[in-house]
Order: structure tokens, then C-alpha cells, then sequence
């Protein structure tokens, strides 16, 4: 009798041991995911599908797909939503708190010592001179990105198809009246965003 | 202003602005452009910039990284952590939500539909701001600055150029430009 409950005992324990191991796989493994995507946004896919799907067995690559796409249609970076679904399918809502710990940790640390750095020697004028050589850099990377979305848009693809006119016509309307409405009244961008999921909705089931 | 509405206003305005940047890390850029330097006046234009190229060359999400160095600017170590929080709550959040009936919200026609509009209207919003940028930087009126914007954006584009790369190659352009200019100040 008495050691059949210290067996049960024992097995509780392994159990919670167990349990309490997996928020530590989680936050290690954003961890990584965190400390090793550099540039954002889909750089860090094949990190992210590594760990989940590869390295640990946590989501199915159909279930990978599907977040991949969820994390396109909300707000947020794509890892961050990533943790947040992970950790609540493998352990619960603390697992997604962990897992999105994990992943803005490395993030945390670096950025504010290089934050540190910058408003220490920002005075200098070499430093100076080298952050507005970076500057107009900054303005091309924003541009790329910003093609590629006008493209995703347009074509729904992210890469220009051959048939350069098969562009979809409600989005070109959307996204032109948009940008007149921006550049004319320097409205602020949330509305237009707001305006154009609603009229998208009207269009898109009116035509 | 005191402390606490200070962190009240980091906090409020990085949820408001996390919860609508949808299509990559970038949208985050001219939203916290309106927000910080437009309205607030916490930040310069060019401090905005360089900022932005801290967070794209760090590791991490660039959302989250162009959050935490506004906070730390206006309120230090904890502006930081309440940045961070009030930018990673909403994806949280809404993932927490949404991870309970995933399937049915992929396949759901009007959500369908409102997110490809939407994202017609985050093309606009980033054209938007690039166009203003670039103008910025063609007001200058120097040959370096437009030469370096041409040439990393082909190489970004055209040739995907890691960003690292870019980033270290334009650093260093800058810093010889700035020798050159101070040999050619003290030759006078």
C-alpha cells in the first residue's frame, strides 16, 4: 500500500517536472528563433518552422502553414504570432506567455545596449557621418518592402507574375485612392487602413 | 509631464500602433513616424531614421525592436518595458483568441475580404512614406545621398543583398564621406 502511493507520488513529481520542461523547450527554442532572425518579417520562416516542426514535434506542417498564413492576416510580426500559437497548442496560455518572452528577450538586450551606444556617441561627428550614410539605405529597404506589399496587393503573389496585366482591379482602385487620400490630406495612416478593410469588404461582395 | 502619464501615452500609443500593423515590420515605420514625430514631437525625422536602422539591423522583429529604442529615447529602461509590452500584448492576444477557431477564421469570406483590402491600404501608407522620405533626402541636394538610396535599393531588390551587408557597406561610405569633407574643411 505505502509504496504503491510513494510510486504514485513519484510519478506526479516526474510529471510536473515534465510539464515544467516544456516551458523551458518553449522559451529556449524562441529564444533562438528571436536571437537568430536578422532583417524580420519572413527571414525568420524557415527558423521558425525548424524549431516547431522539425526540431520539436509541436505543430504538423499543415498546422505550420496555417498559422504562417493566419500571421498574415493579423497584426503583428510573424514570430511573435508564431510563439503566441505555439505555446497556447503545446502548453496553454503561460506556454504562449513564455514562448513570446523567449522571443523578444534576445531583442530586449541587444537593442537597448545599441540604444545605449547611440545616444552616447551620437554627438560625434564621425558617428554622425555614418548614420546618414545609413539613412537614405533606410529609405531603400523601406521601398523594396513597400513593392513587395503594392505586388502582394495587386497581383496576390509575391513575385511579379509573366502577365503583368492581370492585376486585380479593386485593389489598384483601393490602393490609388488611398494614396491621394494620404498625400493630399496627410490623413493618418490607421484610417486608411481601417477605410480600406471596409470598403474591400463592400467591393469585394458587391463584384 | 509627469512619469506616469508619460508611460500611460508610450503604452497606449504602441498597442494602438502594434494592433494595426499588418503586413510586415516595415508598416510599423510610418505609423510610428505620425505618432512620435508628427504628433507627439518626441522624436526627429532623422532620429526616426536612424532608429529604423538600429531595429532592421538588429536580431528580433523590427516592430518590436523600433519600440523598445522609443521608449528607451522618451523614458528609459522601463519606457523600454513598457513598449515592449504594450507592442507584444495585442499579437497576443489576438493569436490567443483566434488559435481557438483558426480554421474557421482562414476560411472566413469576409475576413477574407477585409484583409485584401486592408492590405491595399498598407501599400498606400508605406508608398506614402517613402515618397515623403526619399523627398527628404533628394531636398538635400547632394549626389552621395541619392547615389547610396539607388544603389541599395537594386541591390536589395534586384540582387537580395543580405540587409546586414547593405547596412555595413553604407556605415562605411558615410564615415569615408565625412573624412573627406573634414580633410577638405581643414585644407582651407
Amino acid at each position: 500500500m505505502a509504496s504503491g502511493k510513494k510510486k504514485e507520488q513519484q510519478i506526479k513529481v516526474k510529471q510536473k517536472v515534465r510539464d515544467s520542461m516544456i516551458y523551458l523547450e518553449l522559451f529556449w527554442s524562441f529564444f533562438q528563433i528571436g536571437l537568430f532572425s536578422i532583417g524580420g518579417g519572413y527571414a525568420a520562416m524557415p527558423l521558425i518552422q525548424n524549431q516547431v516542426v522539425d526540431v520539436h514535434p509541436w505543430l504538423t506542417m499543415t498546422q505550420f502553414a496555417d498559422i504562417m498564413t493566419i500571421a498574415e492576416m493579423t497584426p503583428g510580426p510573424i514570430a511573435i504570432n508564431s510563439a503566441t500559437f505555439v505555446g497556447i497548442q503545446v502548453a496553454g496560455l503561460l506556454g504562449a506567455v513564455i514562448a513570446t518572452v523567449g522571443c523578444v528577450f534576445p531583442s530586449c538586450v541587444i537593442v537597448m545596449t545599441l540604444a545605449y551606444l547611440y545616444y552616447r556617441f551620437r554627438g560625434l561627428d564621425m558617428v554622425q557621418g555614418i548614420l546618414a550614410g545609413l539613412r537614405p539605405a533606410v529609405v531603400a529597404m523601406i521601398a523594396s518592402a513597400g513593392i513587395s506589399l503594392v505586388i502582394m496587393a495587386f497581383y496576390g503573389e509575391r513575385t511579379l507574375p509573366a502577365d503583368l496585366t492581370s492585376f486585380n482591379v479593386i485593389a489598384v482602385m483601393i490602393f490609388v485612392f488611398g494614396l491621394i487620400i494620404l498625400r493630399r490630406w496627410k490623413t493618418n495612416p490607421l484610417w486608411i487602413m481601417a477605410g480600406s478593410g471596409v470598403v474591400g469588404v463592400i467591393l469585394y461582395s458587391v463584384f | 509631464m509627469n512619469n506616469f502619464s508619460k508611460y500611460k501615452k508610450l503604452f497606449l500609443s504602441t498597442f494602438k500602433l502594434s494592433a494595426c500593423t499588418f503586413g510586415g515590420g516595415f508598416v510599423i515605420v510610418p505609423l510610428m513616424k505620425k505618432r512620435f514625430v508628427e504628433e507627439l514631437g518626441w522624436i526627429e525625422e532623422d532620429e526616426m531614421l536612424d532608429m529604423i536602422a538600429i531595429a532592421q539591423s538588429s536580431p528580433g522583429a523590427i516592430a518590436v525592436n523600433s519600440s523598445i529604442l522609443v521608449g528607451y529615447h522618451v523614458a528609459g529602461f522601463p519606457g523600454a518595458m513598457i513598449t515592449v509590452l504594450g507592442t507584444v500584448l495585442p499579437p497576443l492576444i489576438i493569436i490567443s483568441i483566434i488559435s481557438l477557431f483558426y480554421q474557421a477564421f482562414r476560411d472566413n469570406a469576409i475576413v477574407n475580404m477585409a484583409m485584401a483590402g486592408m492590405l491595399c491600404g498598407v501599400a498606400a501608407v508605406i508608398c506614402d512614406v517613402v515618397l515623403t522620405m526619399a523627398g527628404s533626402i533628394l531636398k538635400k541636394k547632394r549626389i552621395l545621398p541619392v547615389l547610396v538610396m539607388l544603389g541599395s535599393f537594386i541591390a536589395v531588390r534586384f540582387f537580395s543583398v543580405n540587409i546586414i551587408l547593405i547596412i555595413l557597406v553604407c556605415g562605411m561610405i558615410g564615415a569615408a564621406d565625412t573624412w573627406h569633407q573634414g580633410r577638405k574643411k581643414s585644407s582651407r
